[in-house]
Order: structure tokens, then C-alpha cells, then sequence
């Protein structure tokens, strides 16, 4: 049950940049994890060696819509091995936990195995064996059958209907439609993108262990207060009584925030068996196990003058959610902001259909909506024949259109002109189809992008130890971003000591609280809690070294001291300079402990309860009086091979405002990931689901294609962005979302170039081209 | 547990007695039955691992000219045997266009021939296939088939056959050496594997025991070596099955065609030998005239099996991509992308 201890000194040092140390915070530090990843000693949660683990397998609905008949298990309930069969009828019936806002539940019992089916690939039993392989061979025993009704298999059913309006989302100012209707210009097309899925390489899964009435969970998470707080209410025990661990995260994308029905149901098994339960999801499952990204469509009519400059953005969304779930992928998101207009309104739906209810996918609802009006704009300057970066420029908001409020920063006018600059824009030849390399068509594309700078809290606790170390320990995680490399960072450039001597403790709920990893919020809560925490121990530090009569620099009466490299001495040098183990040493301290949050003074109990197990506390982007977003603008270059349709993204140039770089090698590596991403999103992804049944047909990675390392180009990244205090103690806005937005439009603008052919269905697949 | 029975023989002979017993499959490789076995698509009752016996990993220059390369060669190292990639480059150059770098150093020549279908609803117990059980009918037909065969299926089959390996091998007219109950029988490629009609089951000559213990190239498969190439469409740049492929050889004097060699890939249940576009080219002209016409002959009797008619039309343009690319003559040095029409991008990378 080790919690993972990172040292910086196992990591080989990145590059400075600027001057800055790559220890220090800004500088260029390699991540402290990745030698414990490379050589396999991280251990990941599933990983857990139990004794008297038991395996857990799940039974999945086959069909999309209807009654389970009936169950037949005896068959596996005979097979060897098992220990139990669960069914909605044998399972232990849990509470209704409330949701991720924190509203409260109906109270009504909750049963992870379903009776009622409402998509296919649903679980409707499990099989618990002392084997792995007994389990999987009796869970193929279990005989379930149905009476099946009609389904809506997705958006493109005829029966799916326009849905429902959720006003939340409706944003209008001005008079849109009769602007648009007199506007000399006018756009108007159809956006659509399909199911998605996040295809992290590690599956979800959990290890589950009942001692008494304390439960304990090791399982990959972006959120252990939230998902702990789940399992309480589901068991009905004491938030304090589970405990969820988890160091290491093999990628979450945003889909391993929330407990899901499976580890209800292995913490359920545990219970009823008294051992525990080791639960993983096949790949398969994990395509109906919990939501992708929400299959979109969207409409974009602009009105505009023959300048180009736009006089009316009209916007109409939809997308999918579950029978029995509500997920919104606000599509308006982008379109209400990204360029000024007088006159807007946007408008969304959703649908009902027979899927798992949809999920959060890096950067929903920014993602899909930029795809729309990225294009829109595109296929406008097209219009009025006008280069489209000069086009943006021309329609440039100089405030948030929106909220009518200033923008904290926008570094997007830097972002074009240093992404053209260095992509070479100004030597586009406008026309498509006007550049050729023999059977491949060549073209350039540009579109923006954006998120907004989420905001959350996070508490925690710095410890300077008798040996002159320092140690941080938080409830947040690290899923490959860096947390725990800029942590150490950030103690160890606020205590003053070198990063090598920072020992960062995360993944585990009963360190001090974070809120939901998510949003591209954690780096700016965690580095201005852990700012907080270790400037209020340094201060304890400092304050002994000049109080203790036992001191060196007692007898000094200095009013402050310095703290650098793990050494203390007076600002002028003139007295004594100790280490700090040295100081503690003579004071008789064995370590300094001190706390530190971002939460708004005076806050109780209950509000950090809330803030760090609920999202309904999140601070708004537009709280007071700025905007606060990152933006983003890429140049890309593709290559279409004129007879066969296949499009080759050759070339990539991207700039982008996060505001402060805690780590700028961090941070070049989650803007890339997010292109990666973007280019899978564009060229090749499609949750393709079966017409009859709801089956999703390529629910494994050999047919639910992401991009392979020969699918990408060099990819170059330009930080643009300038410290916003507006957004971060320390200045930094969010980083892993916003990398992503404005690839796929910038890709089909290219395409578009390349061969004068719009698609506006993602993906952009050959027989689109032909 | 799925009990199963797991034989490692001693000899070709024994290894042949034991998989003579019902529900018996050969493991070589295993990089197809291992996961089909995964996912319970096949439960064989008995395993008789193949992949120790001895003679079988050679690779041979026969007498006559011909190549016989044993069962058990592993793809990367025959793809990356000199002397084998300079005799027959789009040999070569089809075999590392196949799976990724981790699969090609374990999967074999013998367990190419054999790979099952990628078929959606092959591998998705709860659909009906006729493959997986005979009669049951097939989901592909009236499902998600955009991927699915042109040619030669039937209403109760329209898996195509994934592998690259055996398309040029076709087209070049490799012989398959089996060895039996009966003792030893030379099989063509062209006949081995069967059309579906209505026993997709049956996928190719094999009997029960039966061996492939090598694969044999005619003399006459060198002689292409100054044309040919293998070309592959597919969705992503790597790791990906074709969509359609081409293997297309020529041996062309004084601008006219003397000697022709085309066959297709991911169009039907087998790899698919363009005979009478052959036929069509033989004495012709070496243009592109000439090569569409052989395009349209190759696609003569193809028919959409579902939402795939854009298929068709591919293939027609890769079979003319293809001819031109072998007539411009073999590149001295494989391309960094094999069988990729993106090979030729400047700065492209041999990490396919």
C-alpha cells in the first residue's frame, strides 16, 4: 500500500529556458515520474497484490433497448471457481449518490446491474471467480434473454426528433435574424461530428477492499474526493470511511472523473464476499462502460458585410444524450466568443438516444463548437475573398462578446502573427487546389482556439523535515501532465532549497483535498496551494531561525533571513549560514508542517466539503471584471493524394496563450498530445455504432483508429502567453484542454485548400475526397 | 477456465497426428488465434504448438531458380532478408506494410496465410456469422459493411481476407507445400484460399491435420524484380489493414508489356489475382491508357456488398497507381513508408 514518493533527482534535467533553472518554477524540468513509468515501477491501481483477491467479470446487454427476461446463471454459477453471480436480483442494493454538482439524490435505491436496458453494452451481471480466467469463462455461461422494444441508435434515427431545448445554453444579443436576413453576405452549413472516445491506454478498472466499514479503492481517477464522496453515499458510510487511492494514471481525457457502475458493482462484490475484488474492463466494454464524447450537430449562418466583417452569427446545437442521463456538450461555446458580431443567438438541443450516457472528452463542448464556427468563418472568407487570417483579424474581439466584459489576457492577435510567421503563411497562394507535388494536392489551413480558464480549489500541506527535505502532499493526481513535477517545482523555488530534496505525495484521499482534475484547472489551483502552503512554512522557518533563543542567528536580531538551497543566512551574508536540517537541529524541531489552500477566507466545514467533492463551487470565468480564457491559433499544411482521398497532415505550427508556463517542457508536451489528438479527431475517429442492435461495431483500437507516430509530422509549438494574475496565483491559465480546439476546423480548412472540397462531417475519411 | 489441451510435438509427423483430432488448431505465431481465443470467437479443445519444431524456419534457394521459405519464418526476417527483399521487393515491401514492427517479429509466413477475417461481426459473438457457425446467417450483410469485400462474396459471406503478405505472393504465383495425413501436396496460392459461396466456413484447402510447412516462389517470381510494387490504401499511415491494395508487376521492353502480374487485396475472401487484366496488358503499350483499361477489367465483376460501392472505384485508381509505379521501375531503396502513397513526403519516417 505504498504511496508513491517522486524525487526529483531520479529524473534527468530538461533544458533551461530563459535563464530560468530547470528546477525552479518555469524552468524545463523532465518529469519526475517518468523513470518510475519507463522502467515499470510505477504501480498503477489495478496493479494492487491482494491477499485473497478475487476477479470480478462483467455481463454486458446485448441488445439496445428492452426488459431482461430473464437471467439463467447456473451454468456459471457451476462452473469452477465461481463464487457468486450478481444480478439485479442477488446484488446488495445500494443509495443514490448525488451527482457531480452535488444535487441531491432521489432517495431511491440504485442498482449498477440493469433490469431495464437502455443501451447496448450495459451491465447486467457480473461473475466473481478466484481466477481471472474463470471468471471471463463463466461469464460466458450466463445465458440472459430479453424482450427487446424499438431503440433510437443515434442522432441519424428517424425517430430521434429534435430533442430537448435546454435553456441554459441559449445565448442571444442584438437581433440576429434580421441582420443576418439583411446582411449582403450570407453563410449558412452544417457542422457534424461523431461519437468519440477518449482510448486511454490504461482501461478502467479498481481493486476494492472492505475492512469493517471502511472501504478502500485503488483505481485510476482524475477526482478521488469526488469519486470517494460517490462510493460513500452509495454504501451509505461516512465520507471519511473510503479511502481511493491512486498514484499513476495511464490517461483519463476526462473519462476517469466519476465512479462509474462497474466499481459499484466490485465494491458491491466485496462486500458480499468479504474479499476483495479486482474489477478491469476489456477494451470492448470501455466503448459502452462510460461516455465518449457526444456525437454534435451543429448549424452557422454568419451574416456579413462584403468586407467580411461578420453582422450576425446565428447558431443551432444538438447532441446525443442517454434514455435516462443528461449530458450537454455546450456548442456555443466558442461561437458566442471567438469573434466580435452585434447580433447573436445561439440555441441547443439535445437527443435522447439509446447510448451510455455521454461524457466528458478533453475539451467538450469547446471542441465540437469550434469546429463549427472555425469552418464558418473559413468558408466565409472563401466568400468575400479574403485571406482567412486576415479574415479573423478583421472580425477580432476585443473584448468578450458575451459577458461584454475585458479579457484578463489575449494573446491571440500574437498567436497569428507568430504561428504565420514562423508557418510561412504569407506565401499561401489563395486559390484551392493552386498548390501540387505531384499526385498530392497541397493545403494550408488556419483556425483558432480557446478555453476558458476554470478555476476550483485545492488545499495542501508542505512539510520541511529534519534532514532539510521538503515534502508535499495533495489528494490530487498526476495522469501524465506533470503535477507532480511542477509541485516540486513550485516547493522548491517558494522554501528555497533544491528540487532534488522535494518528495511530492498525490493520488490519495486521505492526503489534504483537491477538486476534480478537469477543465485544465489543476496546475493553477495545486501550484497556488502548495505557493501558500510552503510560503507559510518557509515563514515558520524563517520565524524559529530568529526567535528560538537556541538559533545561530538569535544573537543577530535580524528581521528576516534567506532561505536558498536548502541553506539559511542573513540577506547581507553578514552572520552565520546553516543548512536547514543544521537549523532544525538546533532549535529541536523534527520538521514544519504548514497547510495551505485557495479557498476564499473564512470559508467552512461544509463549503471545502462541497468545493473538493462537488463541481458546484467552481469559480466562473467571467467572475468579476475580466474573461478569462486561453486562446490558441494553427497553421497546418496537409497533403491529399488526389486519386485516393487519403489526407496526410504534413506539417504543423501552432501558438498558443496559456498564460505563465509552470513547465514549458510540460507544457509543449500537452499542447502536442492535444494536436495528436486533434489530428485523430479529424482524420480518423468515428464510434461507428450498428443500425439494428446499438452495438458499437470498432469498440477496440485494431478498428477505433487514433493516430500512429507515423501519422504525425513534426509538430511546433509557440508560447505566446504573458503571466495572468487575473487567472492563477502564480499566472498561469489552462494548458491541457486548449491544444486540442481549432485542429480538426484548421484541418478541414486545409483540406479545403488542398482540393476546394468542404467536409463538414468529421472524419475526414478517403471516400469523402473521391 | 476454457480447458484446452496443449501438445508440443517433436516432429511434423506428430504434430500432424494431433491436430488430426476434431476441434485441433496449430499455434505458430499466435497473433491471431491468441486474440480470438481472447475473445472467445474460437475455442479450440487442443493446442499443438508448432512454433519449436526445427526444419520449418528455413529459407531455401531451390535448385530451379524457385525460393522455398519455411512455415515458421517470422515476417520481419524475411522481409528484412536481403537477399529475399532484392529478388521480390513488393514481397517485402507488402510485409512491412502489415501489422506494426511488434507483430511482423512474431507472426509467421505460415500463420499469414491463415489470419481470419477482420470482420466486425466475426469477431462479435452476439452477431451472426456464418463463419463462426455455419447457418447462422451474416450480420455484415444489411450491417456497418463500408469495409467489406467487392468481389467474389456471396449472401452468406462478405469478409474480405486481411492480409498483405498474400497479395503480391498471388500475383507471383506462389505455391503453398503442405504437408498431410496423405503425405506431401502442393497447393497454388490462387487455389488455397476459397470463396465464401455458401460455406464461408470452409476459408481454405486445408484438411483436418493438415500443415503448410512452406511457401514456394517459382523461378520465374525474380524476374520481376526491376518493377514491381506493392501499394496500400488504408485509413491511418501504419499499423492498419488496407482498405484496398495492389501488387503490380511488369516486365516491360521497348515500351511494351511482355510480362504482367496484378493482384488486389481487401477487395474479396482471398487475395484476388486480376487475371484477365493480366491478359489485357500482355503485348500492350506500357501507358496509362493501357493501365486503366486494365483497372476496369480487374473491377469488371466487382459489385458493392453494402455501403462500399466507393471501393470499387479505389481500387480501379490504386491498380492504375500501382502499374505506373511498377513501370517507373522498383525504387533502389524501400520506401520509408512501405506501400504508402505518402512515401514519397520529404523527412517521412521509417517507424511505421
Amino acid at each position: 500500500m505504498t504511496v508513491h514518493n517522486i524525487r526529483v533527482g531520479q529524473s534527468k534535467r530538461g533544458d533551461a529556458s530563459d535563464g530560468t533553472l530547470a528546477e525552479a518554477i518555469g524552468g524545463r524540468l523532465s518529469r519526475v515520474d517518468g523513470p518510475a513509468k519507463i522502467t515499470g515501477a510505477a504501480k498503477y491501481a489495478v496493479e494492487q497484490q491482494l491477499e485473497g483477491l478475487v476477479h470480478a467479470v462483467l455481463v454486458e446487454s446485448t441488445i439496445a433497448s428492452g426488459k431482461v427476461r430473464v437471467i439463467d446463471a447456473a451454468a456459471a454459477e457451476a462452473a469452477p471457481g465461481v463464487l457468486q453471480v450478481l444480478t439485479p436480483d442477488t446484488i446488495i442494493s445500494l443509495k443514490t449518490a448525488a451527482d457531480w454538482f452535488g444535487t441531491p439524490p432521489p432517495d431511491k435505491p440504485y442498482c449498477p446491474l440493469a433490469r431495464d436496458i437502455t443501451f447496448s453494452g450495459q451491465h447486467v451481471a457480473a461473475v466473481v471467480a478466484e481466477t481471472f480466467e474463470q471468471a471471463v469463462a463463466a461469464a460466458a455461461l450466463v445465458k440472459v434473454s430479453y424482450d427487446e422494444t424499438p431503440s433510437i441508435v443515434d442522432l441519424s434515427d428517424g425517430k430521434a426528433g429534435d430533442g430537448i431545448p435546454i435553456d441554459a445554453m441559449t445565448k442571444e444579443w442584438g437581433d440576429a435574424s434580421t441582420a443576418f436576413a439583411s446582411a449582403p453576405v450570407r453563410i449558412c452549413a452544417a457542422y457534424n461530428t461523431p461519437r468519440e472516445y477518449q482510448a486511454p491506454m490504461e482501461p478502467h478498472g479498481l481493486v476494492a477492499r472492505w475492512e469493517g466499514d471502511h472501504l478502500t479503492v485503488w483505481e485510476p481517477s482524475q477526482w478521488l474526493d469526488g469519486m470517494a464522496r460517490t462510493y460513500a453515499e452509495w454504501f451509505g458510510i461516512p465520507f471519511g470511511n473510503v479511502r481511493l487511492v491512486s498514484p499513476y494514471i495511464g490517461g483519463g481525457f476526462g473519462s476517469k472523473a466519476l465512479a462509474l457502475s462497474h466499481g459499484a458493482v466490485a465494491a458491491c462484490a466485496a462486500r458480499m464476499l468479504r474479499r476483495p475484488v479486482k474489477l478491469v474492463m476489456t477494451r470492448p466494454q470501455t466503448f459502452t462502460g462510460y461516455g465518449g464524447r457526444a456525437a454534435t450537430r451543429q448549424t452557422v449562418t454568419i451574416g456579413a458585410d462584403r468586407d467580411g466583417v461578420i453582422q450576425s452569427i446565428v447558431h443551432r446545437g444538438v447532441n446525443e444524450t442517454s434514455m435516462d442521463g443528461m449530458w450537454v456538450e455546450p456548442l456555443g461555446s466558442v461561437t458566442s466568443i471567438m469573434y466580435a458580431t452585434p447580433n447573436f443567438s445561439s440555441k441547443q438541443n439535445v437527443v435522447r438516444v439509446n447510448s451510455v450516457v455521454p461524457g466528458a472528452m478533453r475539451a467538450p463542448g469547446e471542441n465540437p463548437s469550434a469546429f463549427g464556427i472555425e469552418s464558418a468563418i473559413d468558408e466565409l472568407a472563401y466568400e468575400v475573398g479574403i485571406d482567412p487570417l486576415e479574415i479573423r483579424l478583421r472580425n477580432y474581439a476585443e473584448q468578450d462578446p458575451h459577458a461584454k466584459k475585458a479579457w484578463s489576457t489575449r494573446q491571440l492577435r500574437e498567436a497569428f502573427a507568430a504561428g504565420a510567421e514562423r508557418f510561412g503563411w504569407a506565401r499561401r497562394s489563395p486559390e484551392p487546389r493552386s498548390m501540387r507535388d505531384g499526385n498530392q494536392l497541397i493545403g494550408w489551413g488556419v483556425a483558432a482556439g480557446t478555453y476558458p480558464v476554470r478555476r476550483a480549489y485545492g488545499e495542501a500541506v508542505v512539510r520541511i523535515l529534519a534532514d532539510g527535505s521538503v515534502e508535499v502532499e495533495s489528494s490530487s493526481i498526476d495522469m501524465g501532465q506533470g503535477t507532480y513535477t511542477i509541485l516540486a517545482q513550485t516547493a522548491a523555488e517558494t522554501v528555497g532549497v533544491p528540487a532534488d530534496n522535494v518528495v511530492v505525495k498525490l493520488g490519495d484521499s486521505r492526503f489534504p483535498r483537491a477538486g476534480v482534475t478537469g477543465g485544465s484547472r489543476l496546475a493553477g489551483v495545486m501550484t497556488g496551494a502548495v505557493y501558500k502552503a510552503a510560503t507559510s512554512a518557509l515563514d515558520q522557518l524563517v520565524g524559529l531561525a530568529i526567535s528560538d533563543p537556541r538559533s545561530p542567528f538569535h544573537a543577530l536580531q535580524a528581521n528576516t533571513l534567506v532561505v536558498a538551497n536548502g541553506r539559511i543566512a542573513s540577506p547581507r551574508g553578514d552572520g552565520p549560514d546553516v543548512s536547514i536540517a543544521e537549523l532544525l537541529n538546533s532549535v529541536g524541531r523534527d520538521h514544519i508542517e504548514a497547510k495551505g489552500d485557495t479557498m476564499p477566507a473564512n470559508s467552512t466545514a461544509e463549503d471545502r466539503y462541497k468545493n473538493y467533492t462537488t463541481i458546484a463551487m467552481s469559480v466562473p470565468h467571467t467572475e468579476g471584471d475580466y474573461s478569462r480564457h486561453s486562446w490558441c491559433a494553427h497553421f497546418i499544411e496537409v497533403r491529399v493524394d488526389e486519386d485516393f482521398g487519403t489526407v496526410r497532415v504534413s506539417r504543423v505550427v501552432s501558438a498558443l496563450d496559456s498564460g505563465r508556463l509552470y513547465n514549458p517542457k510540460l507544457a509543449e508536451s500537452q499542447w502536442k498530445g492535444g494536436i495528436i489528438m486533434g489530428i485523430g479527431q479529424a482524420l480518423l475517429e468515428e464510434g461507428i455504432v450498428d443500425r439494428r442492435h446499438g452495438r458499437i461495431v470498432n469498440d477496440n483500437l485494431a478498428d477505433y483508429l487514433v493516430p500512429t507516430n507515423a501519422d504525425i509530422p513534426d509538430i511546433e509549438v509557440i508560447s505566446v502567453g504573458i503571466p495572468d494574475l487575473h487567472a492563477s496565483v502564480l499566472g498561469g491559465k489552462g494548458v491541457g484542454e486548449l491544444a486540442i480546439v481549432g485542429i480538426a476546423p484548421a484541418i478541414a480548412n486545409a483540406v479545403f485548400h488542398a482540393t476546394g472540397k468542404r467536409i463538414r462531417d468529421l472524419p475526414i475519411t478517403l471516400e469523402k475526397l473521391i | 477456465m476454457r480447458d484446452f489441451d496443449y501438445i508440443r510435438p517433436a516432429s511434423i509427423p506428430d504434430a500432424i497426428a494431433a491436430a488430426a483430432e476434431p476441434g485441433s488448431a496449430y499455434l505458430a505465431g499466435g497473433t491471431n488465434l491468441l486474440d480470438l481465443m481472447k475473445g472467445g470467437v474460437t475455442s479450440p479443445q487442443r493446442i499443438v504448438d508448432i512454433s519449436r519444431l526445427p526444419e520449418l524456419n528455413r529459407i531455401e534457394r531451390l535448385e530451379d531458380g524457385g525460393l522455398r521459405i519455411g512455415a515458421l519464418v517470422r515476417n520481419a526476417d524475411l522481409a528484412h532478408d536481403a537477399a529475399f527483399a532484392k529478388a521480390y521487393p513488393m514481397v517485402a515491401e507488402a510485409l512491412l506494410s502489415g501489422a506494426s514492427a511488434q507483430l511482423r517479429n512474431a507472426a509467421t509466413v505460415g500463420g499469414n496465410l491463415l489470419q481470419r477475417t477482420r470482420c466486425s461481426y466475426f469477431y462479435d459473438t452476439a452477431s451472426a456469422c456464418n463463419k463462426r457457425v455455419s447457418g447462422a446467417g451474416c450480420a455484415a450483410l444489411g450491417g456497418e459493411n463500408r469495409l467489406h469485400a467487392v468481389l467474389g462474396w456471396s449472401d452468406a459471406c462478405i469478409a474480405t481476407h486481411p492480409s498483405d503478405f498474400c497479395v503480391p505472393l498471388v500475383a507471383l504465383d506462389a505455391v503453398v507445400e503442405i504437408e498431410g495425413k496423405q503425405g506431401r501436396r502442393h497447393v497454388t496460392l490462387a487455389e488455397f484460399h476459397l470463396l465464401p459461396g455458401e460455406t464461408p466456413q470452409r476459408e481454405n484447402a486445408l484438411e483436418p491435420g493438415d500443415l503448410i510447412v512452406a511457401v514456394r516462389l517459382p523461378a520465374e517470381a525474380a524476374s520481376f524484380a526491376a518493377n514491381a510494387r506493392y501499394l496500400k490504401v488504408r485509413e491511418r499511415t501504419s499499423y492498419a489493414f488496407a482498405l484496398v491494395s495492389a501488387a503490380a508487376a511488369l516486365v516491360v521492353d521497348g515500351g511494351k508489356i511482355r510480362a504482367a502480374r496484378l493482384a488486389l487485396g481487401g477487395v474479396a475472401a482471398k487475395p484476388w489475382r486480376a487475371r484477365a487484366a493480366e491478359a489485357m496488358l500482355l503485348g500492350a503499350d506500357a501507358n496509362e491508357a493501357t493501365f486503366a483499361s486494365a483497372a476496369d477489367a480487374a473491377l469488371a465483376d466487382a459489385s458493392p456488398s453494402g455501403d462500399n460501392a466507393f471501393k470499387i472505384e479505389l481500387a480501379r485508381r490504386i491498380v492504375v497507381r500501382a502499374l505506373t509505379s511498377a513501370q517507373a521501375g522498383t525504387p533502389e531503396r524501400l520506401p520509408a513508408l512501405p506501400a504508402s502513397p505518402f512515401s514519397n513526403i520529404p523527412g517521412a519516417r521509417h517507424d511505421a
